[in-house]
């Protein structure tokens, strides 16, 4: 018996798995990173239904409006060659071999076991999903959540240096230190040169 | 329907077709790194699925720690993505073996 929520669950994950295949199919890095947005949607569904609701919500927010646009500045920046794929063709069978091997093994694993219906649960509702992680973040975990925000920090250092000489070197703005310094022999030169009275010809009339 | 086994098993689909797309495509970096965030949404799913499931919040605050570290690590990624193909002028993964590895 499928009920409302059995669609909705169904939806979504057609949804995820469906633009999960495309991202790594489609021939165009833009194509590939307009799905991955849409996989994420997906997944932010599903993660609401888990009553994960501020996760949920963080992963819209934050991957589809920040990181995914990041990709899609950088897709648009970045020349690709496409190429299609030719060589190495062993070294990928036997990848791909040894990823079914991986996921058969992790389907058998979990379809044998657990088949209890999820329901709703109250312990992590309580009073909301938002106030109840919170709670816990800022008391039990407030040092790894101060931690995350230094390694932040250091993710914004990082991107901002690795990027900021190239804009140093290339900027059309003036160097006030260069400007202060400056002396009168590096604007003004006075050269020697020898006084040569040139004669002029008359011109002569044209017509 | 909606048991814990389907969003196992949603969350290893997901993880295999990341992982596929990184032994498939040997060209592109950027779909690489797109990837791998296919990966850690595969992970982050099973997390949010076990936190349900055995009515504990800490999964929640395991996938908000990866979540910051996935954007940090999205970022300097491909900052440093865009500093190669300065250099370089390409980002063809067969044409990174400067260092013969």
């Amino acid at each position: 018996m499928i009920n409302f929520t059995d669609v909705f669950f169904l939806a979504f994950a057609f949804m995820v798995i469906v633009s999960a295949l495309m991202v790594i199919m489609s021939k165009n890095p833009i194509q590939s990173a307009l799905y991955l947005v849409l996989a994420f949607f997906g997944s932010a569904g599903l993660w609401i239904m888990l009553n994960a609701e501020f996760l949920g919500l963080m992963l819209i927010l934050v991957y589809v409006g920040a990181v995914m646009t990041l990709f899609l500045f950088v897709v648009m920046t970045v020349n690709f060659s496409i190429n299609p794929l030719k060589n190495h063709r062993s070294k990928i069978i036997f990848g791909l071999a040894l990823v079914a091997i991986l996921l058969i093994a992790l389907l058998k694993a979990i379809s044998l076991q657990h088949y209890t219906p999820l329901i709703n649960n109250a312990a992590i509702l309580d009073p909301s999903n938002t106030h109840h992680l919170g709670s816990l973040l800022y008391t039990t975990y407030v040092y790894p959540f101060e931690i995350a925000g230094v390694l932040l920090l250091t993710a914004i250092i990082a991107a901002i240096s690795l990027r900021g000489n190239a804009i140093q070197r290339n900027r059309k703005a003036t160097d006030f230190a260069a400007q202060i310094n400056v002396k009168a022999n590096d604007r003004l030169k006075i050269i020697k040169m020898v006084a040569v009275q040139k004669t002029f010809e008359p011109l002569e009339p044209t017509e | 329907m909606m048991t814990l086994s389907a969003f196992l098993i949603l969350a290893a689909l997901l993880f295999g077709i990341g992982l596929v797309g990184m032994i498939l495509n040997r060209h592109n970096l950027v779909v690489l790194l797109m990837c791998i965030e296919l990966l850690l949404l595969g992970v982050n799913t099973n997390f949010i699925a076990f936190s349900h499931y055995l009515n504990n919040i800490d999964g929640q605050i395991f996938v908000f720690f990866i979540l910051t570290v996935a954007a940090a690590e999205a970022a300097i990624g491909l900052a440093l993505l865009v500093v190669l193909y300065q250099h370089r002028g390409t980002i063809d993964i067969h044409k990174m073996d400067t260092l013969k590895g």
